[in-house]
């Protein structure tokens, strides 16, 4: 049976060290320009004409603009705006490095925690630096809710931070977990309709089953693609809202 | 699904699940950073002012047009009420006109239908007048042709001459029947 990890291995196309550290460029690193790619096509190329009046292709440009402006403003208000194309890269990201993953024989960018990771930190970061540049010391608040009994309160602030420190470990880990289970799992199923064939006619017969499987599972995967890029994206929404308005929630 | 076909040299490891390995974190955070730098870049200097401007221009456009309709719309309503009133006037002229007319008329056949009345009451008494005296002159003539009568008779059935006070009462009494 195929190995069903190794999907998940980097390849080097470039190889490029510096300082005796490895930065080659790799298989992952060409998915991700092609995500980046797809996205800048998708967007601009369809908005070239800028029509008043728009055609299909613009049509969609303009349907993922306002879906993501509107997520933005209803989780983090007309503020939340500054930070649109930060979370509007991320949903684009996001949703073709899932969807490209899903083209058999390309590599799936979002399936490595460390970008994954990354993509949180960045959040994270642009929360905790934002709200401190705004709010300055009132930022910490956030993790003090107003009206708590003080003898509480001690309990409640290392539980806040807590959670919120585990905001980027969940948000990364879900994208991460949910991309590299569904590929397994197809890699999975698709070794055994492999291996099934090779056992003669019952085989093949029985080979139908896991095919059926794949099938389902492929189409579940393109909503898990779809779902996540946009659950990643919501977060973002809710964490950043943290940066413009700590205290309320 | 995502079989690995990209040929090239598989980066060096010890084994072990792909996203695990720490020695590969470094070049996919460059890459990573390098082209979601230049997916924020595209993004917050063409992308999204693009299609910002484009929805903006739109909805713009839709609320000039709307405040548009609704001027003329206004404009419309203004021409209405205008036209409604002038109709309004001129049925009132046209009213006044018609009711000083009609009085005027009906005024005028009044003292027309006056006249005539009184002038046919006056010819109607002159005539009353006139009938009366004929009929007294014809009432006085018949006495005096029946006296003549019944002295006549009187005379031929008697073969006398009937005294002539007597004559007369018998007339009078006769024509008091």
């Amino acid at each position: 049976m195929a190995d069903p990890i190794k999907q998940f291995e980097l390849v080097h196309l470039v190889p490029l060290k510096i300082g005796g550290a490895d930065f080659g460029f790799t298989n992952s690193a060409l998915h991700m320009f092609i995500a980046v790619g797809v996205t800048a096509a998708f967007l601009l190329l369809t908005t070239t004409g800028r029509n008043l009046v728009p055609g299909r292709l613009q049509s969609m440009a303009e349907l993922s603009y306002e879906f993501i402006a509107g997520t933005v403003r209803q989780a983090a208000g007309t503020e939340g705006m500054k930070f649109f194309p930060l979370v509007f890269s991320i949903f684009m990201f996001v949703l073709f490095g899932n969807l490209i993953g899903m083209i058999p024989g390309a590599f799936t960018v979002t399936s490595h925690i460390i970008v994954t990771a990354a993509l949180a930190l960045l959040v994270i970061t642009t929360v905790i630096i934002y709200g401190i540049m705004k709010h300055g010391t009132h930022w910490f608040a956030l993790f003090a809710p107003a009206g708590l009994p003080k003898a509480i309160l001690p309990v409640i602030v290392v539980i806040e931070v807590i959670s919120f420190l585990s905001r980027p470990i969940s948000l990364s880990l879900r994208l991460f977990g949910n991309m590299t289970a569904g590929h397994i799992a197809l890699k999975v199923f698709a070794g055994f309709a492999v291996a099934m064939v090779g056992a003669g006619a019952v085989g093949i017969a029985g080979a139908t089953l896991p095919i059926f499987m794949i099938t389902a599972l492929t189409a579940f995967e393109f909503l898990v693609a779809v779902l996540q890029a946009y659950v990643f994206t919501i977060l973002t929404c809710i964490y950043l809202n943290d940066a413009l308005h700590p205290g309320h929630h | 699904m995502a079989t690995n076909t990209t040929t090239g040299t598989q980066v060096p490891s010890k084994g072990g699940f792909p996203a695990f390995k720490v020695e590969t974190f470094g070049s996919q955070l460059l890459w990573l950073a390098i082209a979601f730098g230049l997916l924020y870049y595209l993004m917050s200097r063409h992308i999204a002012p693009r299609i910002g401007g484009i929805l903006e221009e739109r909805s713009g456009r839709i609320a000039a047009d709307l405040a548009a309709a609704q001027s003329m719309k206004a404009e419309a309503d203004a021409a209405t009420a205008s036209y409604e009133k002038s109709l309004a006037e001129a049925r009132a002229n046209a009213q006044a006109i018609a009711a000083e007319t009609r009085a005027k008329i009906n005024g005028a056949s009044d003292s027309e239908r006056k006249s005539l009345e009184a002038k046919l009451a006056a010819d109607l008494s002159s005539s009353e007048a006139k009938i009366a005296e004929a009929r007294t002159a014809a009432m006085g003539n018949v006495r005096s042709i029946a006296v003549d009568a019944t002295h006549a008779i009187v005379e031929r059935l008697a073969g006398a001459k009937a005294e002539a006070a007597r004559v007369e009462a018998a007339v009078d009494a006769a024509l008091k029947h």
